[in-house]
């Protein structure tokens, strides 16, 4: 049994785990990860599951990693590259399309093809958003202030809250009350008349969350996807060259140029608590690492149910922990093509094909997939958000070969109640299969390898709770001051020396490693240390 | 919209040329254009300075189908614009234009804009933004119908002292009575050729309004018959210039469209745009109307102030400062001014400055031979337009 | 043609009538305008069948406010309770009822803590409700702009989360905007209890267990009890309708005119300030002031007109969510049917058909496509077991809330309607065999029936949704949730503003301070 001791002990080698120990350990902190899986990057990760085709096998686009921390930490040096994808579109039962165009005239005249008002109310669509946008991107750099407590940090951050929102004026602060509490589906009522433009925009209102468009709250989840950006451009996604992993390393490799160290396959069993403090933590092989800072990059659940007793954090806080919302709600299949599908309705050569595909024509048959969820299966017509990143990034596939990621909305963490068999997978990977296949009658036999991966097989691998890609859902319960849980949002745990890290923490999931940063500057705080967290850019 | 623009593949073009196109594109001789909307426009053809000069001394030829122009008709249309403007549009009788501000429930300009009513009852709404959204919004409650014909209708604007001669020419007979902001139709090519006294320029104009098929035809004959009155083609660089000299403003330079301003404190009201005359109080409700009157009981937080700035160097995106010490505004458009000798610009001063004794002061940067250098320069507060021609207001007009 | 002096009020609903008395006893000239033949809007008892009557749309009183009852003396108008302080009764149609009293739970099938934790939840519960409880008499702040009184009206507001203690404060901030499944799943075992205390979280709503803002939604409805509504859960003797007469009286009695059979076609300008009304029958009546109980959408863009307001305004109102999902089921029965299981001195109470919250979420689930549920859920009274007014000697009276219906229904509104009728049937029967040969008469009120007879537009019970983003300051809409409205003279007094529906008053006694408020300040 071996012991060693650490200034700081992460565990879990995760985007958020990665730059919380990449700043622990820039600030001069002797830091460990450690990391169940033979590799790193949990849920961020490139996988050669085929021979020669390499998966972004969980998140696959990049939008929400905060620019301000891949200056910081010099992830270009450490080999990170973002590219900006174009296009994307709807397919729809009948053939018709519905593209998304950087261009604005051209943009305007794609919506009034559906509908002449549409087109131009996408303006003011657009600018209601990005007035949300504007609002929260400054906050997410920061740690949410406790409503409840009095000391003179919080009482700074909740002024510092009112002001910004005072400052919206008064119609404005009316519309981002009622837009994070209303639902996608009213939101766009507001704004549209065709059914397939409204249908079409909620798709962001949905993904990785188990709630319907109809369901209040998922105005907000919208947002969480629209307010990233590439260099700039507010709403726009990208590729991570070589994949979602080349996020991972290039954090890793910031980390280790700092002094950091890496351990994977060291599956961590218990957290070590002494005297109501952390003092290191225990692998599953009964080795033992010594620190009086340990941080968990696994999510609320997981954590606390976990690596923790019931003793050592009390029977209340294990029954919050235990009723964390972290749904499974989607799954995903990974496709190794032979070559390009032709989508129908499309042509050979659109443009559109480099983005986001989805095959949807209404609100209501949205709301439908979401209805077989709540009765416990995946969804017979789901929503899919199909991307083949390989006609972007040449370094994923042989050339000529491609690889299609295909996101499913919804897919439960349970079957009617019972696990997930095999034959349920089975059953689950036509079901997607059969929906694009009729879209695309040449797509099923370009197929040489297909990856799926239902709830079960995320959490199995990755660790991710019932599979939920946030690590936890994006409800106002859960989202600012209540995130993981209400009187521990700021990124401390129940026990002296512990933190949380994950995305199940503000401002949430989507691979922005602001809440990696954000610990690390509330651990250095509480150490007295210099905090070399940046804030976020001031946007104007 | 155009029939190619709805179908799947409307993407293959981002940017349409208008039916002037044919004869625009060989004028260029530059091949310098520009986006405007779904269009490309000239900036310049052959010499900016050469086509602003034939505006203020013959005449000129700006293509302006671009323009965003919606019809306004049915038994409410009077009734719907006289909530959407804040002008009484009753005021403007069929055969006349009226231009106009039309602002959101908290007194702030959306857009500014001309209402051509045309034949009783029948209105063209004419802006720089599109506006379906809202004019659809507005409509709620009105029996109301309104169609965005922005491709339906092309138009030249013809502007400078000989362009009545020219309309003459081309057979529009009686054309010199038209009193400014007047409609006339005259026949044209089998068809119907809509002349309106208006422009942007500030000077004697017309705008031309015509359906696509006919466009060239038009053009044509203004070139034929022009030929001897000195016409020009002029693109957006001339009118730039005669626009300023004239005082006139322009969405998104030198006010942020109240619907698209992220920050509503970018936003302004007509009375801040120094167009409280076109505020009729006199009438009831009608869009901004609660907030204007407020705002005329605790006053404007803005004003759009016309300067004079001492020296020649164009004060684009300059301070403006109260004594040299506070930064008091900044200017939104400038220009040298070819017809007054005189540097002007537009500014949007913080209340109270802008008043005619204030020591405004402008920090200019300008740069020569890659030397970057600044100057600080005194303004005076003009009250009007910096070039105003009596030819511009005379009726009948005059041959040149 | 303005008579100032007048106040005019546009629907005598209880809103309405409160709004009236209170007008009438600072001394106002007041007078309600009410179409229908008999005053009280959506409280009313009326017949239904030869010897029947039923109250037609509310039929329990429990969010009845006590200051206005106190200040209206509405005991000495002549309002008493037939039966006070109603027990809850969770059918079963196979096994055990499950009978709630308070927090107080027998019968049924109870998970090992049930008991206990439904002492804890009721406890937290009507603390939360009292927050929005002590609302209910005051006007909502406005957030941002406003003068000094905006600022006291928030730090109010503030100040009665705060003083929840700060882990209340953290579990209301949690949970208030969050849906009633998943508080329930994490305190109860029992699906025979999650389901009765879900229903309770949406009836008469446009939610589901599963919606967002269901929390809120049950908030709202417990307020009356946390604020000790007269009665708690009561049946009024002589039926809902006996709460509006004895307002009519306190009204009367004040010095308010009322008039039936009046029904206002529109509301008349001069410039931009109101002039008066104009009645359907070609009168005209000059006022000052027009206070109207009718709906936002009503008031606003039918009686007044969508042009004498702004367009964003107007934009607005017309996406305030008012479309009702709940019918309204009345029977006649030839005698008191007999429930599974349940002794019959119970059958007076309130009973409910929800055997677990998976139950109305999916009869929710196809009524959001315009279908009507399969398996309603039923929130069920019978009056007449206390009150011999309502029946024939020996005959029984059935009224039930049906949950869902939807406002427009795919299907047209007569199939819709025997089909509704025909689900809510075989469900009771389930519940009670026997039930169907009772049945002496029928009628049924899908949320359009509502809308045609109680002049609601949607049909919905609250004259709009209760959710967050349609509450307090932002009821019914944003700029027109201090009842008074952007038009000279013209107010708002009905459940489309704050505090919202239910037989309460407030709004009406709110919407009367605005006025003399306004009137001082002029």
């Amino acid at each position: 049994m071996g012991a060693a001791n650490y200034d700081a002990i992460v565990v879990g080698a995760g985007h958020n785990g990665l730059t919380n120990a990449a700043y622990l350990a820039r600030a001069g902190l002797k830091v460990l990860v450690l990391e169940r899986n033979p590799w790193i990057g949990g849920a961020a990760v490139s996988r050669e599951i085929e021979k020669g085709w390499i998966y972004s096998n969980c998140s696959y686009v990049c939008s929400l990693l905060r620019p301000e921390i891949f200056r910081d930490l010099e992830l270009a040096r450490h080999g990170l590259q973002i590219v900006p994808y174009g296009g994307g579109v709807s397919i729809t039962s009948t053939g018709d399309i519905l593209g998304n165009y950087t261009d604005h005239d051209v943009q305007r005249r794609e919506f009034a093809r559906h509908s002449p008002r549409d087109g131009d109310s996408y303006q003011r669509y657009s600018t209601d958003v990005m007035r949300q946008c504007k609002f929260i991107r400054p906050l997410l750099l920061r740690t949410p202030p406790d409503p409840t407590s009095l000391k003179p940090r919080d009482i700074r951050e909740m002024l510092f809250l009112s002001k910004e929102f005072r400052k919206l004026g008064e119609r404005v602060i009316y519309d981002t009350i009622r837009f994070y509490t209303m639902s996608i589906a009213d939101f766009m009522n507001e704004y549209f008349e065709s059914d397939l433009i409204k249908a079409h925009l909620s798709g962001s209102g949905i993904i990785g969350t188990a709630l319907g468009v109809y369901s209040p709250g998922t105005a907000y989840v919208l947002l969480h996807h629209y307010m990233g950006d590439v260099d700039g451009s507010i709403g726009s996604w990208g590729f991570a060259r070589g994949g979602m992993g080349s996020v991972s390393k290039a954090l890793a490799a910031a980390f280790t140029a700092h002094g950091g160290e890496i351990v994977t396959d060291a599956p961590v069993d218990r957290v070590i608590v002494r005297h109501g403090k952390v003092s290191g933590v225990a692998l599953t092989n009964g080795n033992e690492y010594h620190a009086k800072i340990v941080v968990s990059n696994l999510d609320p659940k997981r954590t606390f149910t976990k690596l923790f007793s019931e003793k050592d954090i009390g029977a209340s806080f294990m029954k919050r922990a235990r009723n964390f919302k972290i749904r499974g709600s989607s799954g995903k299949l990974n496709i190794a093509l032979d070559g390009l599908p032709v989508f129908t309705a499309l042509g050979e050569n659109n443009p559109l094909r480099f983005g986001d595909m989805h095959f949807l024509d209404s609100l209501e048959k949205m709301e439908h997939a979401y209805d077989d969820w709540k009765s416990g299966t995946w969804s017979k017509e789901p929503y899919l958000d199909l991307l083949m990143p390989s006609m972007t990034d040449p370094t994923m596939t042989p050339t000529g070969k491609h690889w299609m990621s295909v996101f499913v909305q919804y897919v439960p963490a349970q079957i009617h109640g019972r696990d997930w068999t095999d034959a349920d997978r089975e059953a689950f990977k036509n079901t997607v299969l059969d929906q694009i296949a009729r879209y695309s009658p040449n797509f099923k036999s370009l197929i040489r390898h297909v990856e799926v991966r239902t709830p079960r097989e995320i959490e199995n691998e990755v660790g991710l709770t019932e599979g939920n890609i946030f690590q936890g859902e994006l409800t106002m319960d859960q989202l600012m001051f209540n995130r993981p849980f209400p009187g521990f949002a700021q990124y401390r745990g129940p026990v002296g020396g512990f933190y949380m890290c994950g995305s199940g923490t503000h401002p949430g999931g989507g691979v922005m490693a602001a809440p990696g940063a954000n610990a690390a500057r509330e651990i250095l705080m509480d150490l007295r240390r210099p905090n070399p967290v940046p804030e976020g850019w001031r946007d104007d | 919209m155009k029939p190619e623009m709805l179908v799947k593949e409307h993407y293959r073009t981002a940017v349409y040329q208008t039916p002037f196109h044919p004869r625009t594109s060989q004028l260029n001789v530059l091949n310098e254009w520009h986006r405007w909307k779904d269009y490309t426009i000239a900036d310049a053809y052959f010499d900016e300075a050469l086509e602003y000069a034939a505006i203020r001394n013959a005449c000129a030829v700006f293509d302006l189908t671009p323009m965003t122009k919606h019809r306004i008709t049915g038994p409410d249309a009077l009734a719907f614009l006289n909530r959407l403007i804040t002008r009484d549009i009753a005021k403007i009788k069929p055969g006349r234009v009226g231009y106009c501000v039309w602002c959101d429930d908290g007194g702030k300009v959306i857009d500014d804009g001309t209402v051509f009513h045309m034949r009783p009852g029948d209105y063209r709404l004419c802006s720089q933004e599109r506006q379906l959204d809202w004019l659809t919004r507005s409509a709620y409650g009105f029996d109301v119908s309104i169609v965005e014909d922005t491709h339906d209708v092309c138009g030249v604007a013809l502007q400078g002292p000989t362009s009545c001669a020219v309309l003459k020419g081309i057979g529009c007979s009686g054309v010199e009575k038209l009193s400014p902001f007047a409609i006339g139709w005259y026949p044209f090519a089998g068809g119907e050729l809509m002349v309106s006294r208006t422009g942007y320029t500030g000077d004697l104009g017309y705008e031309l309004w015509i359906d696509p098929e006919r466009a060239v035809a038009l053009w044509d004959a203004l070139f034929c018959v022009g030929a001897a009155h000195g016409i020009r083609p002029m693109g957006t660089h001339a009118l730039e210039v005669s626009r300023i000299e004239a005082g006139f403003i322009q969405a998104q330079v030198d006010f942020m469209p109240a619907d698209q301003a992220i920050h509503q404190d970018r936003a302004r009201s007509p009375f801040e745009l120094d167009l409280g005359r076109l505020v009729d109080f006199s009438k009831p409700n009608f869009n901004g109307r609660r907030a204007l009157l407020e705002e005329q009981k605790r006053g404007s937080r803005y004003r759009l102030v016309r300067l004079d700035i001492e020296g020649n160097k164009p004060a684009r995106s300059a301070y403006i400062y109260d004594r040299k010490r506070t930064v008091v505004g900044t200017v939104t458009s400038a220009e040298w001014s070819p017809s007054a000798k005189a540097n002007i610009a537009l500014a949007s001063l913080q209340m109270p400055w802008g008043l005619p004794d204030d020591e405004l002061w402008a920090e200019i940067y300008y740069q020569r031979e890659l030397k970057w250098s600044k100057v600080m320069a005194r303004c005076r507060v003009v009250p009007g337009a910096f070039y105003d021609p009596p030819r511009r207001r005379a009726t009948p007009a005059a041959d040149f | 043609m303005t008579d100032h002096k007048r106040i005019l009020i546009v629907g005598g609903g209880h809103n309405g009538l409160v709004c009236a008395a209170y007008l009438a006893r600072a001394g106002r000239e007041v007078l309600v305008l009410e179409a229908a033949e008999r005053l009280g809007g959506a409280a009313i008892t009326r017949s239904f069948a030869p010897g029947f009557s039923v109250s037609a749309c509310a039929h329990l009183s429990y969010l009845l406010d006590a200051q206005i009852h106190r200040e209206l003396k509405l005991a000495t108008h002549g309002l008493k309770w037939a039966h006070s302080n109603l027990r809850t009764v969770a059918l079963a149609a196979e096994g055990e009822p499950l009978v709630l009293n308070g927090a107080q739970v027998e019968g049924g099938k109870l998970g090992h803590d049930d008991a206990d934790a439904l002492v804890a939840y009721r406890r937290r519960m009507l603390r939360f409700a009292q927050v929005l409880g002590r609302q209910h008499n005051r006007r909502p702040p406005r957030i941002a702009g406003g003068g000094r009184e905006e600022v006291i009206g928030a730090a109010k507001l503030g100040f009665d989360i705060r003083r929840l203690g700060r882990d209340s404060m953290r579990e209301f901030l949690r949970i208030a905007g969050i849906n009633i499944y998943d508080v329930l799943e994490e305190l109860f075992e029992s699906p025979q209890l999650k389901g009765a205390l879900a229903l309770d979280a949406v009836l008469g709503t446009n939610l589901a267990p599963r919606s967002n803002n269901s929390v809120l939604a049950l908030l709202h409805r417990l307020s009356g009890e946390a604020m000790d509504a007269p009665g708690g859960l009561a049946l009024p003797a002589g039926g809902m309708g006996a709460i509006s007469d004895a307002l009519a009286h306190a009204a009367r009695a004040s010095g308010a005119t009322l008039r039936t059979g009046a029904a206002v076609k529109r509301i008349t300008l001069d410039g931009d300030h109101v002039s008066g009304v104009e009645l359907e029958n070609g009168e005209q009546i000059a006022a000052g002031v027009v206070v109207s109980n009718a709906d936002p959408a009503r008031t606003l863009l039918q009686l007044v007109g969508a042009r004498h307001f702004e367009t964003g305004f107007v934009h607005r109102v017309r996406h305030f969510r008012a479309k009702g999902m709940a019918a309204k089921l009345h029977l006649a029965l030839s005698g008191l049917p007999t429930f599974k299981g349940l002794q019959a001195s119970l059958a007076g109470e309130r009973l409910l058909v929800a055997p677990d919250a998976a139950y109305i979420e999916r009869a929710f689930d196809r009524a959001k496509y315009g279908q009507c549920s399969p398996e309603p859920a039923l929130e069920i009274t019978i009056p007449s077991v206390h009150d011999a007014s309502l029946a024939p000697q020996g005959k029984h009276v059935l009224s039930a809330i049906v949950l869902y219906a939807p406002f427009d229904p795919r299907a047209s509104g007569d199939v819709a309607r025997s089909e509704l009728m025909e689900n809510c049937l075989q469900v009771l029967e389930r519940h009670a065999p026997g039930l169907r040969q009772q049945v002496v008469a029928s009628e049924l009120l899908l949320p359009a029936d509502i809308e045609q007879e109680f002049r609601i537009s949607g049909g919905h019970w609250h004259h709009g949704e209760l959710a967050l983003d349609q509450l307090l300051m932002l009821r019914p809409v944003p700029g027109a949730a201090q009842y008074a409205m952007p038009l000279d003279g013209l107010y708002l007094c009905g459940a489309g503003c704050h505090p919202g529906g239910g037989v309460m008053g407030s709004a009406g006694r709110n919407a009367a301070q605005a006025v003399l408020k306004s009137e001082r300040a002029a």
